[in-house]
C-alpha cells in the first residue's frame, strides 16, 4: 500500500486536541516508520526534557499553540522532529481550506496577469479604450470614469494583499510548521522585493508557490534551478534583459539581429498588433541594442545564493557567469511572465567560471551546468550550512556543527532535509547555550504571539501590516541580501517599543482576530487569584520558564527595579493613545489603509485590566522576544 | 562598575536630592545636551517618483526648452506671464511658480538649486534608481546598507572599549519603515510620528515593563530595552505635544508638513539629532502633469511650503542645518503624448542652509539641444550626486572618510560644486576647467 493511500485511513493519535499541531498525526504505523533516535539521547542532552519540547517548538515551528507542548511531550520530541521533517505525512486541513479563501493564490501566472492586470497594462488599456480613464487632476474627468479606473487598480491591488496575508495566515495555522519555517528561510535567502515593478506581486505569487515551497526541504540544486528560472528572480536582478556585449559571438548571425532591429524601429508603433512570439523577439532585440551585459544576478547568485561573499570567486568569475546566463529571459513580462531562453541575447563565446571551461555555443545548457557547478561547490555547502545553523541554533554558529551540516550537504548532494536533520538532532541544538539564544524576527514575534493566543487565520492584509509596522514588511526588503538572520539586526530602541506596544495591543483585543475571552486558558484563569493568573500566563506564553525576578515583578509589584522605575516617573500618559499601525504597506490602496487605522490601537478607556494586563506584560517582556 | 548602572544610580541620587527633571535628563543620558543642541544637522528629503527637474528649476533661457514642451513648459518670467511665469533666479533659470515660498530663501542667499545632477547609472527604473541614490552605490545592487548609515558608522567611531554615548535620536526617519538610505548596523529610529514613540499602557504597566527590561540576563535585548525607556523619557521631557512652530511658520496640513514640523521639534528639543529623513511621493507625472497649475504644481506647492516653513521655524538654528532635497532621476526633456513626461536621467536638487552659497544656481548646464541630450531624450548629467553628498558630509558634518561612505566613487574634491561656504573656506585644489 502506498503511503498516499495509507493516509486515507489515518487514525487520530490525540483525539480531543482538535486544533493542535499534533492532532493531525493520524497513523501510528507511518509515525513508527520514521527514524527515531533512542530515548537515551533525550536524557543525554543539556536542556531539560521540558526545555527540549519548547525549544523544538520555538525553532522548528513558530512557537507553540496552546496544547502543543502537551502533545509534543506525549509524542516525544524526537518523533515530533522526525515528523516535521516529513511534512507530506502531516495532514493540513486548516491550511488547505485557507488557500481556498483567497482569490488569486491558486491561479497560474498568465491567468493571474490576465484577470488582475498590472498597472502598466491597465494604463495601456485605458489609453486605448477610454483615455478619460487615466488619473487626472488637471482636466475635468468625469467622476464615473476615474472611479472605474480606481476600481480596476483596487482590484489588481488584491494580488499583493493576498500574497502577504497568506504568508502570515499559513504560518499561524499550518500543521506543517517546519515547512513554514523553511519557506520563511528560503524566501529570505532568495530575497525578492515586491516593489521592483508593477508585475512583481504577480510573479511572487508564483515564486512562493511554484519555485520555493515545493523544494524547501528538497534538493538544493532543484531549488536553485527553480529560482533561476522564476520570473520573480529574473526580473528582480535584471537578468531578463542582460545581453551579450556587441563584440561577442551570437547563436544567430549578426545580420539577422541587425535586420530585426531595423524592422523593430520601423514598426514599433504596430508592435502591439504582432503575434506575441515575434513581438518578443523584436523587443528583446531592442533591449539588446540598448543594454549590454548585466551582472546583477550572476553576482548575487554567487555572493548570496551559493558560494557566499568569501566563497573564492573573483570579479572575472562574476562577469563570466553573467555571460553564461545571457539569454535567460522572460516572455511578455506583463502578460505571460514565462521563462524563455532567448538565443538572440545569448553570448555564444567560450567562458571559464571558477576554473571550469564552458564550450562555445551551448546555449541554455551552459546555465544549467553553471548551476550544477555552484550547487556542488564546497563553499556552497559551508555557506548554506552556516546560515541554517544560524537560523536554527545560534547567531554564533558552533563550528563543529556547521562542519557536520556541510558534510551532510556534500554527502547527500544538497539534500536540505538531511542537512536540517543533522542540525536539529545535534547535541549543539539542544545545548543550554542555545536555549532562548535567538532573537525573534518581527514575523516570528507576530506569528508566535498569534499562535500562543490560538488566533484564527486572518485573510485580510491587516496582520501582515502589523508585521511591517514591526519592521519586516513581507516581500518589502529591497536589497537582495534579505533580512538579518541575527538578533543585532532587529534590536534597536524603536523596535523594542513597537514590540512592547504590539503585546499591549494584542492583550487589549486590538489585533485582528484576537479576543482574549476566546483564548483557551482564559475561562479557567479568569476566576483565579492574581498569583495563579501570573503563573498560568507565564506557563502558556513563556513555557513556565522565567526568572524569579520576572515572576516577582509580575506578581507583587514589590521588585526594587519596579520601585526605581516608578520613582523616575512613568513614561506614558494614559491620555495619549495614538495609532501604531498608521502607515501600512504602500501596496495597499488608500481606502483599505483607512479601514485599517485603529488596528493595534489601545483605546483610552479600555486599558487592559487584570488578566489582560498580565498577558500584555508577558508578550511585551524580553523573554517573549526570544525563541 | 558598568557605566550605565553608574549613570542610573547617579541619577537616582539626584532624584532624592530633589533636583529638577531637566537636569536629571541631561545627566541620565550622559550626554552634553547643550552642546548637542548646537550640533550640525542634516535633513534629507526624498521626492519619490522622479520629480520633473525641467519644470522645477526652469531653464527659461534655453531656447530648446519651449520647443520640447509645447503645452507644459513654464513661461518666461514677465509681466505678461504674471503668476504663471517662472520666478526669476539668474536670467537663465527660474523656479516653478508653485515654489513661491522658496524664492525668498534664494534671495536671502540660503538656497542653492543644483541643475543636471543625479546618478550616473543609466537605469530608468524607479526602484533601481532610488536604491542607488540611497545605497550611494550606482549600478551596484548588493550594497547592504544606506550611505547615511555608513556616515553614522564613521561619525560614531569611538575608542575600543569605550561606550559610545550617542543619543538614541541621533538619526531619525519620519517614515513608517526604515528607508534604505538609513539601513545598516548603526541604530536609527524610524517612526511615523513622534506620538508613536511611547509605551501605550498605563503607568503601572509601563513601570513593570521597564522593570522587566532591567532584570534578567545582561544581553542585547535588555541593554537596548533600557535605552528605549530612557529615550522615551527623554522625548517626553522634551514635551513634543506642547510644540508650537516659531516665527509664524505655517506647515502644510499634510503628512509631509507634519513630519517636517516634527523634525523641527526634535532639533529644538536638543535630543542630539544629527540626521533626519522624510520623503514625499506623487512625482511620477506620466500623464497631464500640468504647467503653472495642475498636478505637478500641487505637489511642488506642498513641497515648497513645507520646506519654507521648516526654515522659518528653525530660524537662527539654520546656521547649523543643511536641508538636502533629492529625487531618483529627472524626466524626459520632451513632453509625451499624454501631456506628461517619462523617465529620464539628470535631475535637480536644492541645498538649503545658513552655510549654503545661495543666490546662485550650481552645476554646469549641458543644454537641451538634441545632440547633447542623454540618449537623445533626457537632460544629460554633469554632476554626480555623490559629489554633492560628499561635500555636505565633509564640510557640513565633518566626516573625513567619504571613501567609506561612497565606496567605489572615484570623484575627488575637485568635483565638488563648492555649495557650502565652509568648503570654499577650506583649502581646495584648483578646479579644473
Amino acid at each position: 500500500m502506498s503511503l498516499r493511500h495509507a493516509l486515507v485511513f489515518l487514525v487520530p493519535l490525540a483525539a480531543g486536541c482538535a486544533g493542535t499541531a499534533m492532532s493531525t498525526v493520524r497513523e501510528r504505523s507511518a509515525l513508527d516508520a520514521l527514524p527515531v533516535p533512542s530515548p537515551a539521547s533525550v536524557m543525554a542532552r543539556e536542556q531539560t526534557a521540558d526545555q527540549q519540547v519548547l525549544h523544538a517548538l520555538n525553532r522548528l515551528a513558530f512557537g507553540p499553540r496552546p496544547s502543543d507542548v502537551e502533545a509534543v511531550r506525549a509524542m516525544g520530541v524526537d518523533r515530533w522532529i522526525a515528523l516535521q521533517l516529513e511534512p507530506q505525512r502531516i495532514a493540513e486541513p486548516a491550511a488547505d481550506s485557507l488557500t481556498a479563501r483567497y482569490r488569486t493564490l491558486a491561479l497560474p501566472l498568465p491567468q493571474l496577469l490576465k484577470q488582475f492586470p498590472p498597472n502598466p497594462v491597465l494604463r495601456r488599456m485605458a489609453r486605448r479604450g477610454n483615455p478619460a480613464l487615466l488619473p487626472d487632476s488637471t482636466r475635468g474627468v468625469s467622476r464615473a470614469d476615474s472611479q472605474e479606473y480606481a476600481m480596476l487598480r483596487r482590484r489588481t491591488a488584491v494580488v499583493g494583499q493576498e500574497l502577504i496575508s497568506a504568508r502570515v495566515a499559513r504560518a499561524v495555522v499550518s500543521e506543517r510548521q517546519l515547512d513554514e519555517v523553511m519557506t520563511d528561510f528560503w524566501l529570505n535567502h532568495f530575497n525578492v522585493f515586491a516593489g521592483k515593478s508593477a508585475s512583481m506581486r504577480h510573479y511572487l505569487v508564483a515564486y512562493e508557490r511554484d519555485a520555493i515551497r515545493p523544494h524547501v526541504l528538497g534538493n538544493f540544486r532543484t531549488l536553485l534551478g527553480a529560482v533561476a528560472h522564476s520570473p520573480a528572480m529574473l526580473f528582480y536582478l535584471d537578468n531578463w534583459q542582460s545581453s551579450a556585449d556587441s563584440a561577442r559571438p551570437r547563436l544567430i548571425p549578426p545580420r539577422v539581429v541587425r535586420a530585426a532591429q531595423r524592422r523593430y524601429a520601423e514598426r514599433a508603433p504596430q508592435l502591439a498588433g504582432m503575434p506575441p512570439a515575434r513581438r518578443d523577439t523584436l523587443v528583446a532585440k531592442l533591449q539588446q541594442r540598448r543594454r549590454g551585459l548585466n551582472e546583477n544576478y550572476a553576482r548575487e547568485l554567487m555572493e548570496l545564493h551559493t558560494l557566499g561573499v568569501d566563497g573564492g570567486y573573483t570579479q572575472t568569475d562574476v562577469t563570466e557567469a553573467a555571460r553564461v546566463l545571457t539569454g535567460w529571459s522572460l516572455q511578455q513580462p506583463n502578460e505571460l511572465g514565462a521563462f524563455r531562453f532567448n538565443p538572440v541575447l545569448h553570448d555564444a563565446g567560450a567562458k571559464t567560471v571558477l576554473g571550469i571551461s564552458f564550450a562555445a555555443g551551448q546555449g541554455v545548457t551552459e546555465g544549467e551546468q553553471l548551476l550544477d557547478l555552484l550547487a556542488r561547490h564546497p563553499s556552497t555547502a559551508q555557506f548554506i550550512a552556516t546560515k541554517l545553523v544560524q537560523r536554527f541554533v545560534s547567531d554564533t554558529p558552533p563550528a563543529a556543527l556547521v562542519q557536520r551540516a556541510a558534510d551532510t550537504f556534500t554527502r547527500t548532494s544538497g539534500d536540505i532535509r538531511e542537512v536540517v536533520r543533522t542540525i536539529v538532532t545535534s547535541e549543539q541544538f539542544f545545548a543550554s547555550a542555545a536555549w532562548r539564544a535567538k532573537v525573534k524576527s518581527p514575523f516570528e514575534v507576530v506569528v508566535s504571539a498569534l499562535r500562543a493566543m490560538n488566533a484564527p487565520a486572518d485573510t485580510t492584509p491587516r496582520t501582515a501590516a502589523i508585521v511591517a509596522r514591526l519592521g519586516q514588511g513581507i516581500y518589502q526588503h529591497q536589497a537582495p541580501n534579505g533580512w538579518p538572520e541575527t538578533g543585532d539586526g532587529w534590536i534597536n530602541t524603536g523596535a523594542i517599543l513597537t514590540r512592547i506596544n504590539f503585546g499591549m495591543a494584542l492583550a487589549s483585543d486590538n489585533v485582528p482576530g484576537v479576543q482574549l475571552v476566546h483564548w483557551a486558558p482564559y475561562a479557567s484563569l479568569q476566576a483565579m487569584p492574581h498569583a495563579q493568573q501570573v503563573d498560568g500566563v507565564v506557563r502558556a506564553l513563556l513555557g513556565g520558564d522565567v526568572s524569579s525576578d520576572m515572576r516577582s515583578i509580575l506578581l507583587s509589584g514589590d521588585h526594587p527595579m519596579l520601585e526605581q522605575a516608578r520613582s523616575e516617573g512613568s513614561i506614558t500618559e494614559s491620555t495619549a493613545a495614538p495609532e501604531l499601525s498608521e502607515s501600512l504597506s504602500p501596496a495597499m490602496p488608500a481606502p483599505m489603509r483607512g479601514k485599517m487605522r485603529g488596528e493595534m490601537r489601545t483605546p483610552r478607556r479600555n486599558e487592559p485590566q487584570g488578566l489582560a494586563q498580565i498577558v500584555g506584560l508577558a508578550l511585551g517582556s524580553p523573554e517573549f522576544q526570544r525563541r | 562598575m558598568d557605566r550605565r548602572v553608574f549613570m542610573r544610580s547617579g541619577a537616582m541620587a539626584l532624584v532624592t536630592m530633589g533636583l529638577n527633571p531637566s537636569f536629571l535628563r541631561r545627566t541620565t543620558f550622559g550626554m552634553q545636551l547643550p552642546q548637542a543642541a548646537q550640533g550640525k544637522v542634516l535633513i534629507c528629503i526624498f521626492q519619490r517618483g522622479a520629480a520633473d527637474a525641467l519644470n522645477v528649476v526652469v531653464p527659461h533661457g534655453d531656447p530648446a526648452y519651449y520647443a520640447l514642451r509645447p503645452t507644459i513648459a513654464i513661461a518666461r518670467p514677465s509681466l505678461a506671464a504674471g503668476d504663471a511665469g517662472a520666478l526669476e533666479l539668474d536670467g537663465m533659470f527660474g523656479l516653478h511658480p508653485a515654489l513661491r515660498s522658496l524664492k525668498p530663501l534664494y534671495d536671502r542667499g540660503l538656497l542653492a538649486p543644483i541643475v543636471a545632477v543625479g546618478s550616473p547609472s543609466s537605469t530608468r527604473s524607479h526602484f533601481d534608481a532610488q536604491d542607488y541614490l540611497e545605497s550611494g552605490t550606482p549600478d551596484r545592487k548588493g550594497t547592504p546598507d544606506g550611505w547615511l548609515n555608513r556616515y553614522l558608522a564613521l561619525s560614531g567611531t569611538c575608542e575600543a572599549g569605550a561606550t559610545c554615548a550617542n543619543s538614541p535620536f541621533k538619526a531619525v526617519s519620519l517614515t513608517a519603515q526604515m528607508p534604505r538610505i538609513l539601513e545598516g548596523p548603526r541604530p536609527v529610529v524610524a517612526m511615523n510620528s513622534l506620538d508613536e514613540f511611547t509605551v501605550r499602557a498605563t503607568g503601572s504597566q509601563s513601570d513593570r515593563l521597564e522593570a522587566l527590561y532591567r532584570t534578567g540576563r545582561a544581553d542585547m535585548i535588555h541593554a537596548t530595552g533600557n535605552d528605549t525607556f530612557e529615550a522615551v523619557k527623554m522625548l517626553r521631557s522634551a514635551n513634543p505635544q506642547q510644540y508650537a512652530a516659531a516665527n509664524g511658520a505655517q506647515y502644510p496640513t499634510t503628512d509631509f508638513g507634519r513630519r517636517l514640523k516634527q523634525i523641527a521639534q526634535l532639533i529644538k528639543a536638543g535630543v542630539g539629532l544629527e540626521i533626519a529623513f522624510a520623503d514625499i511621493g506623487g512625482w511620477d507625472t506620466h500623464v497631464n502633469q500640468g504647467g503653472a497649475t495642475g498636478q505637478l504644481a500641487n505637489r511642488l506647492r506642498e513641497f515648497g511650503d513645507g520646506v519654507a516653513a521648516l526654515v522659518a521655524d528653525l530660524g537662527d538654528r539654520m546656521s547649523d542645518v543643511v536641508i538636502l532635497t533629492m529625487t531618483e532621476f529627472g524626466r524626459t526633456a520632451r513632453q509625451n503624448g499624454n501631456g506628461g513626461t517619462d523617465h529620464g536621467h539628470a535631475g535637480s536638487m536644492f541645498v538649503i542652509g545658513g552655510d549654503v552659497r545661495g543666490r546662485d544656481v550650481h552645476g554646469r548646464w549641458p543644454g537641451l539641444a538634441p545632440e547633447v541630450l542623454n540618449e537623445g531624450r533626457d537632460l544629460a548629467l554633469t554632476t554626480d550626486f555623490r559629489a554633492v553628498f560628499s561635500e555636505v558630509v565633509t564640510s557640513h558634518l565633518g566626516g573625513t572618510d567619504t571613501a567609506r561612505v561612497f565606496p567605489g566613487y572615484t570623484g575627488s574634491r575637485a568635483d565638488w560644486l563648492r555649495i557650502l561656504n565652509s568648503t570654499a573656506a577650506s583649502a581646495l585644489p584648483a578646479r579644473p576647467g
